[in-house]
């Protein structure tokens, strides 16, 4: 590292604080608001001076209004994922490491969905699903996710596999392993981190929608959190929502924002695979 | 091997001309290969082709009819009247207005930001993995969370944003058609510029330090090198974050429902395609809708492409 004069290093702390509290401001207000009393709500105070309760918490889980989307985002978004991933991941195989004309052509296909707005199609999905049955269900909103996330896996995917070094496969085979001892000793492990990348950003993708969650969706049988959060009421008539809204964003925030911490690196590495070369 | 095979390296030779002479111009190596690489690619490509692009066929053919669900048997082909309908609405070019400043504002402020962002992670002295770890936490958070979070902390009951120095007492922006927008844009900015700074920190690392080093000696500034050296040879990378960007935000959808479901003249156009279709199940004219934010989706991709270059192949790395 080049040395830094004292004026450097003050300027670089400087735009490091402004970096971070860009980011975590929302994220904290949220949290405080939903920390804060019933009573302490409308006080304006950005951290919860009040005192701290976790009402919001315990109404939110009692209400049974939060259960059934927190289920179904959880099932609808881990679905999509190893589905999306297993499509891609035999596509992405194909595109870095055989050789066949097209190829091209269906990279180009997953450009085209990357770019796609999924409002063209929702009132087509909309009529469709009415029609054979897949209107407020989960398999409804998986198929969706699933094929919008495949752009991204296929594209992380073969960036990753790309950089496989696959001679160690034949190099196992020489040694006597079989066919399948080499895949799953040498070829698996390498692989295994890419995939893994790949399943967060497609996770994240399909935790994150909301277009096809209220078009596709019309009760708690199938609503995930996004759209749950839209139609909430509180948990009764006449109380103001706002300290069980902020309890529930809470609660599916946390747990991406802990894996995008701990695997920060891969994430920015999948994020940026294949991205920009030359 | 099959003997006399010509190689799979010749397979796109022009053809022979004499038939006798017909021979298997790959091996069958190369077919096996071939096969495979079809069986594997084939369920993505199923998937994509049955999940968007025949509801885009769909939509087209809804487009061309008369067809409101709440009256099913008034269903009747209509030709283009749909689309006259619609493109012939101030609603729809209001929208469209509305969605284009959120894009082009939006869009502007986090390539600026991002860059800035960029060149921060780019010459990290300490605490470079807290400014990544910090920068990812706007794009795991759920985008409806992030636009509720923005509402409360605007809305004057319970925010703390009123609260403010220099900010009126009782400032409610989400009440008018200025402060909405510089919400919803303001929200887009926050949940997006970390994607924007990342695709620019990977083009950032592609420019080499030596020319740096050559400029500074010959008495560049840091402005200068920065105009001279590091834009012209990211501009490929910034082309296509524009891009991805731009196509992204014109179909804002999430923030814009959350923060003003459309009041005070934010509705987007695919609040317009929403509200056609699943409210007033208006699926005819919702259609239409849905169509023309297609194809201005595909006028933007191509402008893009053919007017500044952006180069989406070498850029995704085929």
């Amino acid at each position: 590292m080049r040395s830094t004069t004292g004026r450097e290093r003050l300027l670089w702390s400087i735009g490091l604080l402004v970096v971070l509290l860009y980011a975590l401001i929302p994220v904290v207000w949220i949290i405080s608001l939903s920390l804060k009393e019933t009573a302490d709500i409308a006080d304006g105070n950005f951290l919860p001076t009040g005192g701290v309760s976790f009402d919001n918490y315990t109404s939110l889980f009692e209400s049974g209004e939060f259960l059934d989307p927190l289920r179904n985002s959880i099932i609808a978004a881990a679905v999509a994922t190893f589905l999306s991933i297993l499509l891609a991941a035999m596509a992405a195989y194909a595109i870095s490491r055989l050789n066949f004309p097209g190829k091209t052509l269906i990279l180009s296909a997953a450009l085209a969905l990357a770019i796609f707005p999924p409002i063209s199609v929702v009132g087509s999905l909309f009529d469709l699903w009415r029609e054979i049955g897949l209107f407020d269900t989960l398999i409804g909103l998986i198929i969706p996710y699933m094929t919008f996330a495949l752009p991204l896996a296929i594209y992380t995917l073969s960036a990753f596999f790309r950089e496989i070094p696959w001679e160690l496969e034949q190099a196992a085979q020489v040694d006597g392993a079989t066919p399948f001892q080499a895949f799953r000793k040498i070829i698996v492990p390498l692989a295994a981190p890419g995939v893994f990348t790949a399943a967060i950003l497609v996770f994240i993708f399909a935790w994150n929608d909301f277009l096809f969650a209220i078009t596709l969706t019309s009760t708690d049988a199938s609503r995930t959190v996004p759209a749950a959060l839209a139609f909430f009421t509180g948990s009764s008539q006449f109380a103001d929502p706002t300290g069980s809204i902020a309890a529930a964003a809470v609660v599916v925030t946390i747990p991406i924002i802990i894996m995008v911490l701990i695997f920060q690196r891969r994430i920015v590495a999948g994020l940026t695979a294949g991205a920009v070369k030359g | 091997m099959a003997g006399g095979a010509v190689s799979a390296s010749q397979a796109g030779a022009p053809a022979t001309r004499d038939p006798a002479a017909k021979k298997p111009r790959i091996t069958e190596r190369a077919k096996a290969e071939r096969r495979l690489a079809y069986l594997l690619c084939a369920p993505a490509v199923l998937a994509m082709l049955l999940v968007t692009g025949y509801p885009v066929g769909y939509a087209i053919y809804l487009s061309l009819q008369r067809f409101d669900l709440r009256f099913p048997d008034d269903k009747e082909f209509v030709g283009l009247d749909n689309y006259v309908n619609v493109l012939t609405s101030t609603t729809w070019w209001s929208d469209f207005l509305s969605t284009a400043i959120i894009t082009v504002a939006s869009v502007s402020i986090e390539l600026v930001l991002g860059m800035a962002l960029a060149l921060v992670m780019h010459r990290a002295i300490f605490g470079r993995g807290a400014v990544r770890a910090s920068v990812l936490i706007p794009y795991g958070i759920v985008t409806v969370v992030a636009a509720f979070a923005w509402r409360f902390a605007f809305d004057p009951s319970t925010g703390f944003v009123a609260g403010l120095p220099l900010i009126a007492d009782d400032a409610a922006p989400l009440t008018d058609t200025f402060g909405s927008y510089v919400v919803i844009i303001m929200t887009e900015v926050w949940k997006t510029t970390p994607f924007m700074a990342l695709l620019l920190l990977a083009g950032l690392a592609l420019v080499p330090d030596e020319l740096h080093e050559a400029a500074k000696v010959d008495g560049a500034s840091a402005v200068q090198r920065f105009f001279r050296i590091t834009l012209p040879l990211m501009k490929p990378a910034i082309l296509v974050a524009l891009l991805f960007r731009t196509l992204d935000a014109f179909r804002v959808f999430d923030s814009v429902f959350i923060l003003t479901a459309g009041a005070n003249n934010t509705e987007t156009v695919s609040i317009l395609g929403f509200n056609q279709l699943i409210n007033r199940l208006n699926l005819g004219i919702g259609s239409a809708v849905s169509v023309l934010i297609f194809l201005c989706v595909i006028i933007i991709a191509v402008a893009f492409v053919k007017g500044l270059g952006a180069n989406t192949d070498t850029a995704r790395g085929t």
